[in-house]
């Protein structure tokens, strides 16, 4: 699964990087964020949907390309 | 302390309980999840009580901030837009409020508010230093929770913290449903013309603090925005006081009261973090920042809401919706609660959400480490809630150890 991260509806809250450090941080300049790990293996794959889930502005989604 | 101006029948509910919410919210959420209600500052509004669909609302661009808009909800009948008052960012809506939300955001993302981790614990223990100085009882709203996330806001600002009791007094006025038009304009005139001052001086002469940052930054980007660094100034000010402070009071007495959970959090610190969370799910002490007014026709959950109808997304309904959390009348520390949306959702999602948790976090795990015989000096009964407020909480908290 990869994830993608729309940074114009980014509004910086930073829950991603709460949920999931490993995957996710943000910039210093405007506080959005930045993917760490794009393509994300089986024992990451909660901690993303949950980053997903709990992302206020809808900038993240999980994307499967198989 | 309950508004007898407020109809019973209107919205939002006034809170006559700290733990438990009001029954009708629960009919609501099974019966009528988006209803047309009376609203408690005259007119109707569409009031949403599930979990699910307060967050659809929030985060629907359709859905306007601005509280100058006809139609926007009035939670109180003295709550009415203040022409003086510049728009703050909880009013606009994009791209202003992109813009203006991007410039600041540098200053609140995790890995920052980390970086302050050490100076707040400073000031956590500064303040216990104090109280242990005493002989108790002592108010834990004046000896902790207003003082710390003040000391907080004030340094990261750079508003020097001799005034608070001035902005203190003005913030809780503001805050309080029952102040009259005349008198919440003229505390926010006050308000704002101490930060015009302060932010002039910052214009003068530079400091290494948020405005002086904000300030060097508009300039090397082209003109300083006199207004709106006092707006900015004006809603972190705000924001900072109340909200951590009543979180902190609230929380504390949850702990006190269900010594379990303390028990649980003291043996293990590391469960502090998701304690924040269900505490902050458990309470939801704001309610007014989550009103909307429909810029066009939309339909949310099967409900036609017309353009210039006002709708409130109720997060207090929201956090105790049983398909979101089980069993959520219960606290539960291990749950998993980040779903809450006591910090709204959307794009408004509140700026300062990581300070407030990691002050929180800093006050629990200190406050009964330092004091593990903290106990109320009260009856429950007898403390005085804050149920005439914008923002739920108490106004005094004895305390003994």
């Amino acid at each position: 699964m990869r994830i993608e991260a729309d940074l114009d509806r980014c509004v910086g809250a930073g829950q991603c990087v709460l949920t999931a450090p490993t995957l996710f941080d943000q910039n210093d300049e405007d506080g959005r964020v930045v993917v760490l790990v794009t393509e994300v293996d089986d024992s990451a794959i909660a901690a993303a949907r949950e980053a997903v889930h709990v992302c206020p502005s809808g900038a993240l989604s999980l994307v499967d390309d198989r | 302390m309950l508004d007898p101006a407020v109809d019973p029948a209107a919205y939002p509910k006034v809170r006559t309980c700290p733990f438990a919410h009001e029954p009708e919210y629960a009919r609501l959420r099974a019966e009528a999840p988006i209803t047309k209600v009376p609203m408690a500052g005259g007119g109707t509004a569409w009031l949403v009580t599930r979990h699910d669909l307060v967050r659809q609302v929030l985060g629907d661009p359709r859905m306007s901030s601005d509280r100058r808009r006809p139609g926007f909800p009035r939670l109180s009948a003295n709550q009415r837009p203040i022409p003086s008052v510049a728009p703050l960012l909880v009013g606009m809506d994009p791209p202003e409020h992109t813009e203006a939300r991007r410039a600041v955001l540098a200053e609140f993302t995790v890995r920052r508010i980390e970086k302050m981790r050490p100076r707040i614990q400073q000031i956590v223990d500064g303040c216990i230093d104090d109280m242990l100085a005493e002989t108790g009882p002592v108010d834990l709203v004046r000896a902790l929770s207003l003082p710390v996330p003040s000391l907080v806001i004030c340094e990261l600002l750079g508003v020097p913290y001799a005034d608070h009791d001035f902005f203190q007094e003005r913030s809780s006025l503001m805050l309080r449903k029952s102040t009259p038009v005349e008198q919440r304009a003229h505390a926010v005139e006050e308000l704002q013309s101490y930060l015009d001052r302060l932010v002039t001086g910052k214009e003068r002469e530079i400091t290494d603090d948020l405005l002086g940052r904000q300030i060097r930054k508009q300039r090397e980007i082209g003109e300083v925005d006199h207004h709106a660094l006092v707006a900015l100034a004006f809603l972190l000010l705000i924001a900072g006081h109340e909200t951590t402070a009543n979180m902190i009071s609230l929380g504390t007495l949850a702990l006190l009261v269900n010594p379990q959970l303390l028990a649980e959090i003291v043996a293990d610190p590391t469960k502090t973090p998701s304690a924040v969370e269900e505490l902050l799910r458990y309470f939801t002490i704001v309610e007014a920042a989550t009103s909307r007014v429909a810029l066009e026709d939309v339909e949310i959950g099967g409900v036609l809401i017309r353009a210039g109808e006002g709708v409130v997304a109720l997060g207090t309904s929201a956090n105790r919706d049983p398909d979101a959390f089980d069993q959520p009348e219960e606290i539960d520390i291990n749950r998993s609660a980040r779903r809450h949306v006591a910090f709204g959702f959307g794009p408004h999602q509140c700026l300062g959400q990581n300070l407030a948790r990691l002050e929180l976090q800093i006050v629990f795990d200190t406050l009964f480490r330092r004091l593990p015989g903290l106990r109320l000096d009260a009856a429950i009964d007898d403390l005085p809630f804050k149920s005439d407020a914008n923002v739920y909480g108490i106004y005094e908290m004895p305390v003994t150890w």
